[in-house]
């Protein structure tokens, strides 16, 4: 009998640990949500065209085309995506470095495409 | 008696450059075309990015002028090249299908002006990317293709006609069962546009599959890459692999990743034409190694 309340004290305790585990591990889901920010490309020009993160924190940015095929390339991140027209791309990453860093067009897009590029800055 | 390119060129230096602008009637060139599986010196002429059509004074005001200047300074060598290389971005980029076709076309009437019997083309983003090379077939045939000249094995490669910058799985395969004919030694030179290796990415200077290229060409180590696009020389190593870039004919770019952006650099009224020019290469009967000898648009 002793043996049994100790088990179920024990069991009680497990249950609760559990629970705050659960509870928990729905703030760490919680805080891990990346956050998503919206970039739209149109010829020769991303909006917006600086976009600031934090090291460590997840990101999915949703790539948008008002005009042609683009592509967005980050390659201090080793990340890229098409951009097609009529769909909304979606590019997930965590920054791990620090640092100001060009994301650009790496789709020919036309006389002005040399100059379609943004920053991505990380604090 | 004929003397050889290097002979006459020791000779115009001992005699200065009176004799090697008036001595080209006495000079045998290395050797005409045809001899396409003797090992023997000769050299050819890389230009680069005439981008012709482009309009920009601030960068280039003689800018219908520069191309014509470039042709009549090959034209004016002392012994002249056994073939002339254009290594893409013959023209300077436009929407419109009509337009494109005419830069085209004033392009070729052109450098029909040169008096080298072989010229060879191939096409740059600028030409090819927003029609997937269609106006430039058109014009100038196949934008990949292989060829043999006294003991050496060209291949052009093409990484623009897919604007994406792939060279594509098609054309890979191409380029593996060309090489796989080639002996283990032999001498190869691959022309291109971009840059196979990842030169500067953040500008745009790469191609996307560039990478499984240059895995392919290692199998012939004695081979050498000259390429455009960049608009400047520059010079890498990947393995034993050698990647020449040249200089433009319409206007220079900073250094990969010198500042912000590949911004064009301004012309320089003190020093016209600075930045510009073409190149010399000159292949020995043995080894894979060239010597390139880079030459300005006026007072080559």
């Amino acid at each position: 009998m002793r043996q049994d309340r100790r088990t179920a004290i024990a069991s009680l305790v497990g249950l609760a640990g559990l629970t705050a585990l659960a509870m928990g591990g729905a703030s760490v889901l919680a805080q891990a949500k990346p956050r998503v920010i919206k970039v739209s490309a149109r010829r020769f020009t991303y909006s917006p065209s600086v976009i600031e993160l934090k090291r460590g924190e997840p990101v999915v940015l949703e790539l948008t085309t008002e005009d042609v095929f683009m592509g967005f390339n980050l390659p201090d991140f080793n990340v890229r995506s098409d951009i097609v027209p009529g769909k909304t791309s979606t590019l997930a990453f965590t920054p791990g470095k620090s640092g100001t860093f060009i994301f650009l067009c790496d789709v020919f897009c036309g006389d002005g495409h040399e100059t379609m590029s943004g920053k991505i800055v990380v604090s | 008696m004929t003397i050889d390119r290097r002979q006459f060129l020791q000779l115009a230096a001992l005699g200065g450059g009176a004799v090697f602008a008036s001595s080209l009637a006495g000079c045998a060139s290395a050797g005409g075309a045809g001899m396409a599986g003797k090992d023997e010196d000769f050299y050819f002429v890389q230009l680069s990015d005439t981008h012709w059509g482009f309009q920009g004074p601030a960068v280039n005001p003689d800018a219908r002028g520069t191309l014509p200047k470039a042709i009549a300074a090959v034209n004016a060598l002392a012994v002249p090249p056994d073939f002339v290389m254009f290594t893409g971005d013959l023209t300077h980029t436009t929407d419109n299908p009509v337009e494109r076709r005419k830069r085209l076309a004033e392009f070729r009437d052109i450098v029909a002006g040169l008096k080298v019997k072989t010229v060879r083309f191939m096409p740059g983003e600028h030409d090819a990317s927003l029609d997937h090379g269609k106006a430039f077939t058109e014009f100038f045939g196949d934008t990949h293709y292989a060829f043999d000249h006294k003991g050496v094995h060209f291949v052009v490669v093409d990484n623009v006609s897919d604007p994406a910058a792939r060279i594509g799985d098609e054309q890979l395969a191409w380029l593996a069962d060309d090489l796989a004919k080639q002996p283990a030694d032999a001498r190869i030179v691959v022309f291109t546009h971009r840059p196979l290796f990842d030169l500067a990415p953040q500008w745009d200077w790469a191609t996307r599959d560039g990478a499984r290229a240059i895995e392919i060409l290692m199998t012939r180590p004695n081979t050498t890459v000259f390429y455009g696009h960049i608009h400047q020389e520059n010079h890498r190593m990947t393995g034993p692999i050698a990647h020449h870039s040249a200089k433009s004919l319409m206007f220079p770019l900073p250094a990969p990743m010198s500042q912000p952006n590949r911004t064009p650099i301004p012309w320089d009224a003190a020093q016209p034409y600075r930045g510009l020019g073409f190149r010399e290469v000159e292949a020995e009967d043995r080894g894979a190694k060239y010597q390139i000898n880079e030459l300005p648009v006026v007072g080559a």
